[in-house]
């Protein structure tokens, strides 16, 4: 018997055919808590997050989530799936030319028709909720109808990290939210989510470079190298051998 | 003897053969196309006397209030057609472009969509003005429906290669949301692509407006008419003055339109 949120089954994929950039990975992730993955550049960390809500997708394999194989799904039921997954990403990736607030409210995009969202005629409650969330995520209630393009980087992070809670989501992946942040900030950001995660009873699995943070935050940590899961447990169990089996070489210890 | 003089360098600056030999093809072009097509100093000569005849009997531009009437209701109907055509062509253009947009559609229909503005902007306004008065009579709905197709034809095909710039990582995050594909158009792909939507159709007013005061040449409609006639009846003074009327509708739109764009940024 399974209890876990999200179970990966033996996820491939290869984006040229007979070079696995996953092998086989198997995972199970539980309902609450962070998770960090912490591995090389170009281990395919991002493209196991991707795969799970499906930018990516997976050559073969399962992604058990709530009683579905993702991996199976197109059309109408992924993206029913997908509102329940929300996304942090590197580069925030909001819609520059939106305003805070429209993009808080992208959130709900799933669940509005394409009329209302033309004539941005969202439902009263999800207005209410996205003031609460860019007040929830440190910002000040001015800045609601201020461009994104007019945020700093940290800021900028905020309305994504909101835009993902927005979607009242079962599970939030987070793709190297503070890479393009400096260290304050990055501190703030995961600080953020850890306490999101909290709070919401929201499961987070962040793919994250610096060790230190993963190692503070989370209470799992994932170690990836070449396509395959080599660590996995918890922080204190993390030790220079493995970090040494993980990044290769021991120059940066 | 020093030792960089002991080992022969690559010229800093070598000859680009290729290209050397292009410009002096076009040279001898251009001297062969000039022969064949007997163009002379003495032809030149002369038509610059012809053109100092014909400038000398433009002066001073007619005034009278009949002129002045018809004129003001050409250019009226010119304004007209240049308006309507770029209202509807532009309104086409934009499912037209986000079709042809690879990035959004699927091959087939991007290809299709392609060949269709392909189509479009073969032909020079005036042929297609020719083609739509045999169609629809003289007048200016023959004129609208041209410049419909020119404008079409231009903005779509510009419309489309916005589209492809555009940033895809904001339409990733916004369909990571569950969103469907017309959410996602109206929320990550519209308000990266509207401003520049906007600038490309106010040049294309602006061109329009150009456009719209020569399809009466062909029967289209608008101040073209009057000018041809002006022309053939020698009544050259009538012709400076609308010229004047149409270089300063050029200019004032030059300035709306500088306006509008600032407005959308």
């Amino acid at each position: 018997m399974n209890s876990a949120l999200l179970t990966i089954r033996n996820l491939r994929k290869e984006y040229r055919l007979g070079q696995p950039v996953l092998k086989d990975i198997s995972l199970d992730i539980d309902a609450k808590g962070v998770t960090a993955i912490i591995g090389p550049s170009g281990t395919g960390k991002s493209t196991l997050i991707r795969c799970i809500n499906r930018l990516v997708d997976p050559t073969s394999g399962e992604i058990l989530f709530a009683g579905q194989d993702l991996a199976k799904l197109s059309g109408a039921p992924l993206r029913a799936a997908r509102r329940r997954i929300g996304m942090v990403f590197q580069e925030y990736n909001l819609v520059e030319r939106l305003s805070v607030i429209e993009n808080v409210l992208s959130g709900r995009l799933g669940y509005v028709p394409a009329w209302r969202a033309f004539l941005r005629r969202f439902p009263q409650a999800d207005i209410a909720r996205a003031f609460d969330l860019i007040d929830a995520v440190g910002l000040n209630q001015d800045f609601a109808t201020r461009r994104a393009d007019a945020l700093s980087g940290g800021q900028r992070q905020r309305v994504g990290i909101a835009r993902a809670i927005m979607q009242d989501p079962a599970l939030v992946l987070a793709d190297e939210p503070t890479s393009s942040l400096d260290p304050k900030t990055s501190v703030e950001i995961m600080e953020l989510l850890a306490e999101l995660s909290d709070k919401r009873g929201v499961p987070i699995i962040v793919n994250i470079h610096n060790v230190g943070l993963a190692k503070r935050f989370a209470g799992r940590i994932i170690g990836m190298t070449g396509g395959e899961v080599v660590y996995d447990g918890p922080p204190d169990g993390l030790r220079d051998d493995h970090l040494k089996h993980i990044y290769g070489g021991e120059d940066f210890l | 003897m020093s030792l960089a003089a002991s080992r022969p360098r690559p010229p800093a600056f070598p000859v680009n053969w290729p290209a050397r030999l292009a410009w002096i093809g076009l040279a001898l072009y251009a001297l062969y196309a000039t022969s064949i097509l007997n163009l002379t100093w003495a032809r030149f000569v002369v038509g610059l006397d012809n053109g100092a005849k014909f400038l000398d009997r433009m002066f001073p531009p007619n005034m009278q209030a009949d002129k002045l009437e018809l004129i003001g209701s050409g250019m009226l109907e010119s304004i007209q057609i240049a308006v309507l055509a770029t209202f509807f062509g532009v309104l086409l253009s934009l499912p037209l472009g986000l079709m042809a947009a690879r990035n959004l559609a699927p091959g087939w229909l991007s290809w299709s969509a392609r060949g269709l503005i392909a189509v479009l902007r073969s032909f020079h306004p005036v042929i297609v003005s020719i083609l739509f008065v045999k169609a629809v009579g003289f007048g200016a709905l023959a004129g609208i429906l041209a410049l419909i197709v020119s404008s079409m034809g231009f903005v779509s095909k510009l419309f489309a290669e916005v589209v492809e710039e555009m940033n895809a990582k904001q339409v990733e995050a916004v369909r990571a949301t569950g969103a469907n594909f017309w959410n996602v158009l109206i929320f990550a792909v519209m308000p990266q692509v509207m401003a520049r939507f906007v600038g490309l159709s106010v040049y294309q007013l602006d061109s329009n407006l150009r456009n719209s005061t020569m399809v009466g040449i062909v029967g289209g409609g608008g101040i073209g008419a009057p000018l041809f006639t002006a022309y053939q009846r020698f009544d050259y003074d009538v012709v400076l003055t609308i010229l004047i009327c149409i270089i300063a509708l050029i200019m004032l739109a030059e300035v709306v339109s500088g306006r509008i764009r600032r407005i959308f940024q």
